[in-house]
């Protein structure tokens, strides 16, 4: 139902959301590896003040098995206030989400118990891939017009091309492929926009065959993963521009436009280079008429006893860092750094966007540091900080250590286990501290490995604004 | 036409001006985006002149058609019309996309045109417009229309010039004073207001008619 007054959780402006209240709950995609036991949403206290701070205080299965949960938002988020298409009084109240592996979207309205959310509705694949031609849906955003949702692969069995469907904003039905053009583009992964700006970007990880068995040594080494981004016509729905970074650089997943629409740049992380091991990220930004890149950031492998790695690495004697997340905060202040292969993760100045000063680092596992968290001390962790999470005032840090399932298998074969931490942000001097009383973990999360976090309200991730 | 007809054109012009969605939030976006207020005034005139073809379209029309047709059911039709375009407008939550964030001017006055015709606020002038009197003495001959249109096209250049002037003080504004922030706590929802109005309209004109 429509509001009378615009949802309090909406803001025109990044400079208006970062004075956005904290965030009480948290709800995190949990999977359960063997397919053998629902995935779940599971809603974490974050109000400090609670009895329950840092526990597991809801729990929502999914209906059937197998979805293997990964990324998901929200149905309805400040873009809603954009002049185009505004329609403010909607509710940011269902988040939408998809299963990486079934290809289900499931809309679960967290009224009216935030606690206790509720599936209301389930997208089967049959629907996905009949309406849009997609399979694999992964990321999930809050677009003025409608929900806009990236999918890896193609429908009934087809390696691709991946690319987006858009779901209608009230009924949730999928409305069809959002392509009009797609040019060369074939691989899908994320998508992200300059929603003032027209401008739609997209990244590559690959065609569900070379990753849902795990990562494929000689696919990787012959560079034949994702190495490029897209540029779109976000109005026009035609593609634009390929920006190729060099096939050495692999996976380019997670990108992160500048939230203040009147900039023109935005961050993208490469996961690895098959010729040094090392991670980067990346810039893009204007160059004249057409859209550059530029590499910022470069984060050395780190050597290592080839019997402390897992088989896939032993041949090269280093870790990798693995940047397979990013997150920039809603000032475009800070950009938050996931190192899961090192266990690390790092928080860099880039108020100059091309001149990024590393200003915090936090470890936490690891493949070979195993670093422990200061609450538990004596316990070992694996995995590492991985889907990263900042709250709207960017003054705290969500990380939990699930990448995916089978390479989670990969690189953690002893287990990768389930832990969540929270971090606090010094927001004038930067640098980051886990805070000891928010760590969930182990048995926690019921077997279950956990993946994103969206924070209630909106998060650094979740919103779009078109009022600078 | 009576003054107060003309006052009725010029509340509604009002009415449609304050509306967000009619055009205003439009251009304080661009001013911001261009950190220029001139670009914020410079987007209003296209604004200004899609919603008066939207609406000029409907009240020529009517005023045309009333010089040829029967006043009744012309004003039975346009009111069964609004009622329903209303209760339409109340049930639906579907929104109308065009276009995108970067138009010229010509594209501006295309999006202004399309969302003042998919809000029918060229209906709203019915009651006004059905029940004035006939223009000239040539009631009841096609030839008259033309001339017949022309009450209809005052009425919105009227009806307009109040949208425009309201648009106008509320987007300079939001601008200038308040920020956008404003919109968070005074951003109403127009819409529902908008649709019981136009079947209030649509029950006034079956009233009368």
């Amino acid at each position: 139902m429509a509001r009378w007054t615009p949802d309090p959780t909406f803001y025109p402006s990044p400079g208006e959301a970062v004075n956005a209240p904290a965030e009480k709950l948290a709800y995190v995609a949990a999977f359960d590896r063997t397919a053998t036991r629902p995935d779940a949403i599971v809603v974490l206290d974050t109000d400090p003040d609670s009895p329950d701070y840092g526990r597991v205080v809801g729990w929502t299965d999914l209906p059937h098995l197998g979805d293997e949960l990964h990324h998901f938002g929200w149905n309805a988020c400040s873009s809603a206030l954009c002049p185009t298409a505004p329609h403010p009084h909607v509710e940011r109240r269902y988040l939408i989400v998809p299963g990486l592996r079934s290809s289900r979207i499931h809309v679960i309205d967290t009224q009216p118990d935030p606690r206790q959310p509720q599936v209301v509705k389930v997208i089967g694949p049959e629907e996905l891939a009949k309406r849009a031609g997609y399979s694999r849906p992964h990321t999930v955003h809050c677009g003025p017009d409608g929900i806009y949702v990236s999918a890896l692969g193609g429908a009934d069995g087809a390696e691709g091309p991946g690319g987006i469907a858009i779901l209608d904003h009230t009924t949730f039905e999928v409305r069809g492929a959002w392509e009009a053009d797609r040019g060369p583009q074939f691989l899908a992964y994320d998508m992200w926009w300059h929603l003032t700006q027209d401008v739609l970007v997209t990244s590559e990880w690959g065609t569900p065959s070379m990753i849902e068995d795990g990562i494929i040594g000689e696919l990787l080494l012959g560079r034949r993963y994702g190495h490029a981004i897209h540029f779109w016509d976000l109005a026009k729905r035609r593609h634009v521009q390929r920006v190729d970074l060099g096939d050495q650089y692999q996976m380019p997943l997670e990108l992160r436009p500048a939230h203040d629409p009147t900039k023109s740049y935005g961050f993208v992380g490469v996961v690895i280079s098959v010729e040094d091991l090392s991670a980067s990220i990346w810039l893009w930004h204007r160059d004249g008429d057409v859209w550059a890149v530029t590499k910022v950031i470069d984060i050395p492998a780190e050597p290592a006893e080839p019997a402390d790695l897992p088989d896939l690495l032993k041949p090269f004697g280093a870790v990798p860092p693995l940047v397979t997340d990013i997150d920039l905060s809603v000032d475009d202040r800070f950009l938050y750094v996931s190192c899961w292969g090192t266990g690390e993760l790092r928080q860099y100045d880039v108020s100059d966007p091309l001149h990024p000063v590393l200003r915090g680092s936090v470890h936490l596992g690891g493949i070979v540091r195993r670093t422990a968290h200061p609450s538990a001390p004596d316990e070992a962790l694996a995995g590492g900080p991985q889907m990263v999470e900042v709250s709207r005032d960017g003054r705290r840090v969500y990380v939990s250590n699930s990448l995916y399932g089978a390479w989670d298998d990969q690189f953690y074969p002893d287990g990768v286990g389930a832990w969540l931490a929270k971090l606090d942000v010094d927001v004038e001097a930067g640098g980051l501290t886990p805070d000891v009383r928010f760590f969930p973990h182990g048995d926690e999360f019921r077997g279950l490995r956990v993946h994103q976090t969206r924070l209630q309200g909106g998060d650094a991730s979740s919103d779009s604004y078109c009022f600078p | 036409m009576t003054v107060g007809t003309w006052v009725t054109l010029a509340a509604l012009g009002a009415f449609h001006g304050l509306n967000p969605a009619m055009g205003w939030l439009f251009a304080v976006a661009r001013g911001l985006q261009e950190r220029s207020r001139t670009a914020l005034l410079r987007s209003l005139p296209p604004i200004a002149a899609g919603h008066l073809a939207s609406v000029g379209i409907v009240a020529a029309l009517v005023t045309a058609t009333r010089s040829v047709t029967a006043s009744t059911i012309l004003a039975v039709a346009g009111g069964v019309l609004l009622v329903g375009f209303g209760l339409w407008r109340l049930l639906s939550e579907r929104h109308f996309r065009w276009a995108g964030m970067r138009m010229s001017a010509a594209q501006l006055a295309g999006w202004s045109f399309l969302m003042s015709s998919a809000h029918g606020a060229g209906l709203m002038l019915l009651p006004v417009l059905v029940h004035e009197p006939t223009a000239g003495g040539h009631a009841g001959h096609l030839s008259a229309a033309p001339m017949g249109a022309l009450p209809g096209l005052a009425a919105a250049g009227v009806h307009t010039v109040a949208m425009l002037g309201t648009a106008l003080v509320v987007a300079v504004l939001v601008y200038q004073v308040f920020g956008v922030g404003v919109l968070r706590r005074a951003w109403f929802n127009v819409d529902r207001l908008w649709a019981g109005v136009l079947v209030a309209a649509g029950v006034v004109t079956l009233i009368r008619a």
